[in-house]
């Protein structure tokens, strides 16, 4: 290679070390605190104060899902398997909300400790199959693909 | 090989050589592309949990992956025209940021249509779509840049620099699912013996995800082919070609 071109590629090479490294050491610190939402075991833990926007994430507790009669208001509880929080939401649901389901949910703790919603959003995995196999999954009593939001650090 | 490449490298020598290759490309995009979207369509099983509306994956995916795919080329292209400044190399540039630009806008779009009824919003600031959004801006940045400075060769030079840098963000778009919690879903297992998605689905979407590819570079040799014309107007062959007709 001609000495020139030797010095671009070094060049170029050295800008994007440079680059990434920065990125990644950026990308580092962000996922100390940019977390899409908590985990109702952090909630109980304290991870949020009274009053204050914040997202929880979570699977709909099975049988705990109860409507107001206003016709509007939902109540319902939301796990991590760790911990449980209970969240009251007044609006229309997303047609993917429904027991056992994984929601995450934007709102703000109450002095009862309850979780009133602002935004409801149904959250799916990445597990995609036909219903008869879904259900012959289940049957066979093999653990059912579950979408519970996962902490993943 | 290196030769070759060389020879390859010389806008002439690659108009006459992607000639060939042009309806070749033409005729496999329009065969994988009907015989993936009737199958995806209309062939394959609903989803268990979404119904009919997943079916938007044989567009979404398939152009989510292309749009960092194509972004990866550009940067590749950057790479060899800063360092070798080859008059395609720089072209390369030009081009992909224009076809990555559509199928991100594309990956975008169709992903806000899809979580409408499935999330219950069009749009939320979740890491995966943020980041998606950053590499439209990217594109963005690299075609103002190209288009902004007069002189084609210079207009190469800051632009592939910008892609280059740019290149940091596709290891954060497909690891943002990973690495923080979001709303959008984590990325699908398709490789190993048992995959997040249902053969009978899976296989659709593989056909899609390389009629897309095919398109890919169908398009690009034509876009590429055009600049060339365009650059070129001056010389003798670009004229032979344009009298010879």
């Amino acid at each position: 290679m001609r000495p020139k071109r030797k010095q671009r590629l070094i060049f170029v090479t050295i800008l994007l070390i440079g680059f990434s490294s920065a990125t990644a050491l950026g990308v580092y610190a962000l996922q100390k605190n940019k977390t899409y939402f908590h985990t109702p075991a952090e909630i109980n833990a304290g991870s949020v104060e009274q009053d204050i926007l914040f997202r929880v994430g979570g699977l709909v507790v099975e049988g705990s899902v109860n409507r107001f009669d206003d016709g509007v208001t939902t109540e319902f509880d939301l796990t991590d398997t760790e911990g449980t929080v209970t969240l009251r939401y007044k609006g229309l649901l997303p047609d993917l909300f429904r027991e056992g389901q994984g929601i995450v949910a934007q709102g703000k703790l109450n002095a009862d400790g309850i979780i009133v919603a602002q935004e409801v959003l149904a959250k799916h995995d990445e597990n995609y199959m036909p219903p008869e196999v879904a259900d012959a999954l289940k049957a066979s009593g093999a653990s059912h693909p579950e979408n519970i939001p996962k902490k993943n650090y | 090989m290196w030769q070759w490449f060389h020879k390859l490298s010389t806008p002439k020598y690659y108009y006459q050589w992607s000639g060939k290759w042009l309806p070749w490309l033409a005729g496999l995009t329009i065969i994988l592309f009907a015989i993936g979207l009737y199958w995806g369509l209309l062939v394959a099983p609903t989803d268990y949990q979404q119904g009919e509306s997943y079916r938007i994956i044989y567009i979404h995916v398939p152009a989510a992956w292309m749009s960092m795919f194509v972004y990866v080329v550009m940067a590749c292209a950057g790479f060899v025209a800063l360092v070798w400044k080859t008059k395609l190399s720089e072209i390369v540039v030009s081009e992909c940021a224009v076809i990555g630009a559509v199928f991100t806008a594309i990956a975008l779009i169709t992903g806000m249509l899809w979580g409408k009824p499935t999330w219950g919003t069009y749009w939320t600031w979740d890491a995966r779509l943020t980041s998606e959004l950053i590499l439209l801006f990217l594109y963005f940045g690299v075609i103002a840049i190209y288009s902004s400075i007069e002189d084609k060769r210079v207009a190469a030079k800051a632009a592939s620099m910008l892609a280059i840098v740019g290149v940091v963000n596709i290891p954060i778009i497909h690891f943002s699912v990973n690495w923080w919690n979001s709303l959008h879903q984590p990325n699908m297992d398709i490789i190993s013996d048992k995959p997040s998605m249902d053969p009978s689905m899976l296989w659709p979407l593989l056909v899609m995800a390389v009629a897309f590819k095919v398109y890919f570079g169908w398009v690009l040799f034509m876009r590429i082919r055009n600049e060339i014309i365009s650059r070129e107007r001056a010389t003798k062959w670009v004229k032979e070609l344009v009298v010879g007709r």
